[in-house]
Order: C-alpha cells, then sequence, then structure tokens
C-alpha cells in the first residue's frame, strides 16, 4: 500500500502546471472564452504537443498508456486552472468509449487522430425528460438498408459544438427507460440531419442542444454492442464522474488556497480579517472539505476501473456525493470570505464558484448518487 | 499509488486477526460489542496479553518492546482490533507518559517505570484539567512546593479518565506562582496514587456511568525524583504530549465496526429502504470511506519520519464527528424503545443492547469536547497548518 505519486506521475503534472501557469493565466483565459468558438485551438494544440490528449490511451495509438490515477493528475491541473477546453468530453468521454467498446478498426481510425489533437468528441446522451436516468434513451436508431437512420433529440451535450464525431445514444429495441435496447452510434459532425445548437455555460464552458433528424449511419458507425450499450455507458459515465471529481479537486485547491490568502492580506478594523476566529474555524473546515474531497476522489480514481460494477457504482457515486456537497460548501464559503469581492467577475474566485457549481449538478447530482450508493448497499 | 496490501501485508494481517482470535476471551470482546462498562481486570488483562507478545507499544523504541512496524502494519493492527472488538489499550501510560519518559526522563527514571509500563504492572491516569483549567490548560493552579527532597502538592484535579483504577497519575503543577508568563512555572510530576492525602471522587455523567473523577491532593509529598524534565519547564512536555493525545483518536476501525452494526439494526428494524434514514447513513459512510483514506494519505506521510503535526487534528474532528453520528443513527434505529435505560432492560421489550443505546449516544457527546475540544483543535489547525 502507498499513496505517492510516481516520478511519471509527478513529472507529467509539473510539465501541465508549467504550461498551464505561463500560458492560461486569468486573464488568458478571459480573452479565451470571449471567442465565438469559446476554447483555443492554440491550447488543444499544446496538449496534444505534450502528450496530455494521450494519457490513457493504448501506446500503440501513440498514447501514455496511463492508469486513472494518471488522468487524476492531469484533471486536478485543469481544475485548478479553470480550463475550458473540452478534455472530458474528449478523452473523457468519447475517447473513453472508443478504447472500450470500439472495434480494431474504429479505434486505429480514430485514437490516433485524437490524441494528435485532430478529432474532438463528445457524448450525445442526456434527453429533455431522463434527468439522470441513463435508461432513457427515447431517440431511435431504425434499420435502413446497410445501416440505420437516428431520429431523436438531445440535451446538455458537453461540448458537442465543437466535436468532430459524437458518440450517440439511441434505442434500436424496448421503450424508454428499458435497459436493455440501447445502442451506440458513431456519428460525424458534418451528417446531413445534424443540427447543433451550441451555448455557454455559466461556467464559461459550452453544451449544446442536438437534433437528429433522419440522420443515416452505416453499419460500422456501431460502438459496441447492438442493443447492449447501457453497461458501457454506464462503465464511461463512472469513469467520466470519477475524473470530474478530480478536477474538483484541482477547484477546490484554488477556491482554498485564494481565500486563505486573502484571509491573510485584506485588512479591517486594524488587523487582517484572519485574525478573527468566527473565520478562522470556518476556514479550517474547507481545508477539512478539501482533504477529504481529496481522498474521496482519489478512492474513485484508484478503483473506477475495478471489473467488479457494483464495487465501481458503490465508490464512484460515494466519491459524486462527497464532491457534490464539498464543491457547493467550499465554493460558497469562498465567496463569503471574500466579502464583496467574491461577488463580483473580476476575480478568478467567482469563477472558480460558477465551476464547482455546475460539477456538482454534472454527473448526477448529491441526491442522485446518495440513492445509486443505497441502492448498491442494499444490492451487496 | 495502490491501495492493495502486499502479500507480506496480508500475511501480517492474517496473522494479527488468528492471534486475537485465539486470546481475546468472548466475555470481553462481548463487553466491548455492547457497550458495557470494561472492569480494570478486563483492561489490564488484555493488555497484559499484548504485552506477552510482544505488541502492546508498537510506537516504542525497539530496544525497549517497540515492534519496528512499518505505518501500514500499525494501521492494519488497530483495524483489526477494532474490527474484532478488542478493549482498547488505555492510552495515559503506553501512549502518553511514556514518549514524555523517552523524550525527557532520565535513565533512572526510563528504567523504573517504562518496564512495569509496559507490562501493565501499574494502571496510569492523566491529571491535566482543573475546575479552572480546561482547554486554557496554562491557567492551572495546584501547587507543588519544594520541601527537602519532596514536593508537596495541594490542589484539584478534574475529568480524570478511570482515575478510580489509577495507579499512578502524571499531573502537571504549578511550581512557581509568580512567573509573569503563565506557562512558565509548570512542571510535570508522577505521583504514587496510594500516596497519603489523595482522594479519588466519581462524576456522574449524563449517562450515569462512572468514568471520570475528581482527584484532590492535600499536601501530598511526591520524592523530588518524580519530577520530569527540568522544574518550571513542565509545559515544553506538556505540549509534547498533546500531539500524541490527539494521536490515534481518528478511531476510524472502530467507526467501521459500529456502521457495519448500524446497517444490521437498520435492516432488522425496516430502515434499509427508508430513503430518509438511507441518506443519513450514506452520508456517514462516504465520509468514513474519506477519512479512512485521509488517514492512510498522513500515515504514508509520516513513513519518511516526519512528526505528526496539525493533521491529527483533522482527523480527531472528523473521527468524533462520525462516532456520533453514528451513535445519532444506532437510536434511530431502536424508534421508541430508544428510551430505555440500564434499570429497565430486564423489562420486555428492552433488551439490554437497546437499553445500551440511549447510554452510549449521551457518552458519545464526550468525544467532540475531550482531548481538546473539536474548537481547540481549530485553533491549532488554523494556526499551524493555515498560518492564521
Amino acid at each position: 500500500m502507498n499513496f505517492e505519486y510516481s516520478d511519471e506521475q509527478r513529472l507529467l503534472s509539473e510539465t501541465l502546471r508549467k504550461f498551464l501557469n505561463t500560458g492560461y493565466g486569468f486573464d488568458a483565459r478571459a480573452k479565451i472564452t470571449a471567442t465565438p468558438a469559446g476554447f483555443s485551438e492554440d491550447v488543444w494544440a499544446a496538449l496534444a504537443e505534450m502528450g496530455i490528449l494521450g494519457v490513457p490511451f493504448d501506446e500503440k495509438f501513440g498514447g501514455f498508456g496511463g492508469t486513472t490515477v494518471d488522468m487524476m493528475v492531469v484533471m486536478e491541473a485543469l481544475g485548478e486552472a479553470l480550463v475550458v477546453e473540452p478534455y472530458l468530453a474528449t478523452v473523457g468521454l468519447g475517447g473513453r468509449f472508443v478504447a472500450r467498446g470500439g472495434t480494431a478498426p474504429q479505434q486505429a481510425r480514430i485514437l490516433p487522430a485524437l490524441i494528435a489533437g485532430k478529432t474532438k468528441m463528445a457524448f450525445a446522451q442526456t434527453e429533455p425528460e431522463a434527468r439522470y436516468d441513463l435508461a432513457r434513451v427515447a431517440t431511435r436508431a431504425t434499420p435502413s438498408g446497410d445501416g440505420w437512420v437516428l431520429e431523436g433529440d438531445k440535451r446538455a451535450v458537453l461540448h458537442g459544438g465543437c466535436a468532430d464525431l459524437l458518440v450517440v445514444s439511441a434505442r434500436t429495441a424496448g421503450g424508454d427507460g428499458d435497459a436493455r435496447g440501447i445502442s451506440l452510434f458513431l456519428v460525424e459532425r458534418g451528417a446531413a440531419g445534424l443540427a447543433i445548437d451550441d451555448a455557454r455555460t455559466l461556467d464559461n464552458l459550452r453544451v449544446a442542444d442536438v437534433r437528429l433528424s433522419g440522420v443515416r449511419v452505416g453499419r460500422d458507425a456501431l460502438l459496441g454492442a447492438e442493443g447492449g450499450g447501457l453497461p458501457l455507458i454506464e462503465e464511461v459515465v463512472d469513469y467520466a464522474t470519477a475524473l470530474v471529481c478530480a478536477e474538483a479537486v484541482g477547484a477546490i485547491k484554488y477556491a482554498h488556497d485564494a481565500t486563505l490568502d486573502y484571509l491573510k492580506t485584506r485588512r479591517q478594523f486594524g488587523v487582517p480579517i484572519g485574525s478573527f476566529q468566527a473565520l478562522q474555524h470556518r476556514m479550517v473546515d474547507v481545508l477539512i472539505a478539501y482533504e477529504q474531497a481529496r481522498s474521496i476522489a482519489t478512492l474513485a480514481c484508484v478503483k473506477v476501473d475495478t471489473a467488479d460494477a457494483a464495487e465501481r457504482r458503490r465508490v464512484v457515486s460515494a466519491a459524486k456525493v462527497k464532491i457534490a456537497d464539498a464543491a457547493r460548501h467550499v465554493s460558497q464559503e469562498a465567496v463569503q470570505l471574500h466579502g464583496g469581492m467574491g461577488m463580483t467577475e473580476e476575480l478568478k474566485i467567482s469563477h472558480t464558484f460558477r465551476r464547482l457549481t455546475t460539477i456538482a449538478q454534472a454527473f448526477g447530482d448529491a441526491d442522485h448518487h446518495l440513492a445509486r450508493f443505497a441502492a448498491a448497499r442494499a444490492s451487496a | 499509488m495502490d491501495l492493495n496490501y502486499s502479500p507480506e501485508e496480508t500475511a501480517f494481517r492474517d496473522e494479527v486477526r488468528a492471534w486475537i482470535g485465539a486470546n481475546l476471551a468472548a466475555d470481553v470482546r462481548d463487553k466491548v460489542l455492547n457497550y458495557r462498562e470494561l472492569s480494570k481486570d478486563d483492561l489490564l488483562g488484555w493488555h497484559k496479553k499484548l504485552a506477552t507478545k510482544g505488541w502492546v507499544a508498537p510506537g516504542w523504541p525497539k530496544e525497549w518492546g517497540g515492534t519496528d512496524w512499518t505505518v501500514v502494519q500499525r494501521y492494519i493492527f488497530e483495524e483489526e482490533c477494532g474490527a474484532a472488538g478488542c478493549p482498547p489499550i488505555v492510552p495515559f501510560g503506553v501512549r502518553m507518559c511514556a514518549p514524555v519518559l523517552l523524550r525527557f526522563g532520565t535513565d533512572a527514571q526510563k528504567q523504573r517505570f517504562l518496564p512495569r509500563m509496559y507490562n501493565g504492572e501499574d494502571f496510569w491516569v492523566q491529571g491535566y484539567s482543573e475546575p479552572g483549567a480546561g482547554s486554557d490548560l496554562a491557567s492551572l493552579k495546584t501547587r507543588a512546593v519544594r520541601d527537602g527532597d519532596h514536593y508537596v502538592v495541594t490542589g484539584q484535579k478534574i475529568w480524570t479518565t478511570l482515575g478510580h483504577y489509577g495507579d499512578w497519575i502524571f499531573c502537571l503543577v504549578r511550581t512557581d506562582p509568580k512567573t509573569e508568563k503563565r506557562q512558565d512555572g509548570i512542571s510535570f510530576l508522577l505521583i504514587d496514587m496510594t500516596t497519603p492525602g489523595i482522594t479519588v471522587r466519581p462524576i456522574v455523567l449524563l449517562d450515569q456511568s462512572r468514568e471520570v473523577n475528581e482527584v484532590f491532593f492535600d499536601e501530598v509529598r511526591v520524592p523530588a525524583e518524580n519530577l520530569v524534565h527540568e522544574e518550571n519547564k513542565g509545559w515544553t512536555v506538556a505540549k509534547f504530549l498533546l500531539g500524541y493525545e490527539r494521536m490515534g483518536t481518528g478511531n476510524i476501525a472502530v467507526s467501521k465496526r459500529e456502521l457495519a452494526r448500524v446497517k444490521e439494526l437498520a435492516a432488522r428494524a425496516g430502515l434499509r429502504d427508508d430513503p430518509r434514514f438511507a441518506d443519513r447513513l450514506t452520508r456517514v459512510e462516504v465520509e468514513l470511506m474519506a477519512l479512512e483514506i485521509t488517514n492512510l494519505r498522513f500515515l504514508d506521510q509520516l513513513r519518511g519520519g516526519r512528526p505528526p503535526g496539525a493533521e491529527v487534528s483533522l482527523l480527531k474532528i472528523k473521527g468524533t464527528e462520525i462516532q456520533q453520528a453514528l451513535t445519532e443513527l444506532m437510536l434511530q434505529t431502536a424508534g421508541p424503545l430508544a428510551q430505555a435505560f440500564r434499570p429497565l432492560e430486564a423489562r420486555a421489550g428492552f433488551d439490554a443492547f437497546t437499553a445500551s443505546l440511549m447510554p452510549r449516544y449521551c457518552n458519545v457527546r464526550k468525544a467532540t469536547i475531550y482531548a481538546g475540544s473539536n474548537e481547540i483543535q481549530r485553533n491549532i489547525i488554523a494556526k499551524a497548518t493555515l498560518g492564521l
């Protein structure tokens, strides 16, 4: 048993942080989010150049062959810098689907281009009435010729607007809510009948409404087994959830550090406000939340690759409960302890608040994962 | 990063588990698992078994009987003791006074006290708090006046845990009342509790248990050779000891056992599918899962030999909050029967275990108060870790 990062992991962290500290400061980020695309192709190319896009993928595709703990190192750094580029959507969702469920030709076609920064991906899953229920898929895939025709509506597709390639869940059998009958399809950006409506989220990321009106795909667009997509969806969403927990740890760390710094430098009544016990104890509780969040995110990243699906669900849901609670608690305290300044757009702390607030809602909120954890416990 | 035990660590766990299985008496285990009072013999009996095995003081230097275990082995040992329902190793001797003697004691003091401490021949207790000196320990007033080869001690200690079992007590006393700083003028004395002039009186707690005491000193003559470290330098000793007092207060292994118990009771009470109960239980379980990793992360940092800092305060705060939450959940599983109390336990419907839940809930309120209240712990973290 040991908890140390390896030398490679430390190097990975240093390289990425060095890049983000110099090239992704608060002002640079503000310029990026103000552009029409909402992210930077230059930053994306630099991430590819550094090998960051290839961290979890097999070496035969040009990847690093890394573990989820390696990914934790990356996500923490991205979270601390509030990186808006579509890393989670491309590497954590799209790329993961291909790596886990794709055929050899699909992997060979997609992964090298993804790792090189040439293909961005997104996962089109959520539907208007589905909330966090992954079996709520009403989008239909009807056999037609040598393939299928897709028809349906997807909402809040993370980075769907910039994706070159979408993974779309659709029903080849059964009805909305059934566990069986869901299939996954690869859909290219230019496909006829595909309408993508891009929007900015509170935290300056992008989500899209995706409408599929008679979109034709071929045989080779099917990803994984026909009708058996749900277990793969659950597995990949759990993986992305573990990663977003690690990202949250980075953002929480920033909120902690910035707030502590503010308590030491902001003076009122002739003294630093950090000398007041009422504020000290609140700050200590922020530190405790940070340490606990880091621990549970570590547990999730170490265990998310287990073959035991019940254990994976249990650990990931535990992590998301704690992360959602800690994200709310720490972001609210950070704003409160910064006083009026915490409310302003000028400070990074308010942007950290926004990111943590959306992370709490993403991939299942605390209530969703409380119920899921309890269900995993009851079936254990 | 690797959360799995190595083959050596697994073998060690099996060895500890087997030894506990063969050596923990069923009646003592039963008392622990059902929150019944442990006698002095129960506590010392277990201590002596561990001493014979060589496992009673893992943290001591090897020459004095330490085990030279890795931090993971120490964790495994605590885990197994907690899971099995072993009595606690009473901390006042081996975990508190001993590190002080090892750091500040003379060779003669070490030779005289450490082997007896190790073998459980004396029951040690702690004389720190006074009626006017709780969190503000430095305001203590118990006087020790030098008279030839002796100190004459007069005053009062309070909240002395298991003081009624005590053979020896280590005390902070004031040897110089005229110093400018209150922290100066304090000394650390070892006192034989059979010395004339000592009276121990019980304090009945809100669960009606006898656990803590008042200890009165009326011109008690203590040989000067029982002074540890220099006269008037006791505050240095006290600060050193506080770090050790807080260590191991995360109580994670015991909380894991209690959590399993809550689940069992909830299933029996038909609460398994109650969403309100399930949510409360899950939040506690998740917090405990995280704390276990936090504890391991801190232990890992100590692997390099760094002494524990304010991290232990964090473990104390979270660990005790979880302990208290678990006692509350247990009460909830008993519903209206949770009103039962010891005198009623023989009556129909009030089995002995159910009747122990309310007193236990009451008793564990102490956890966020003792060993430095959780507010004091927050002060320590604010100062030592955050630099506020």
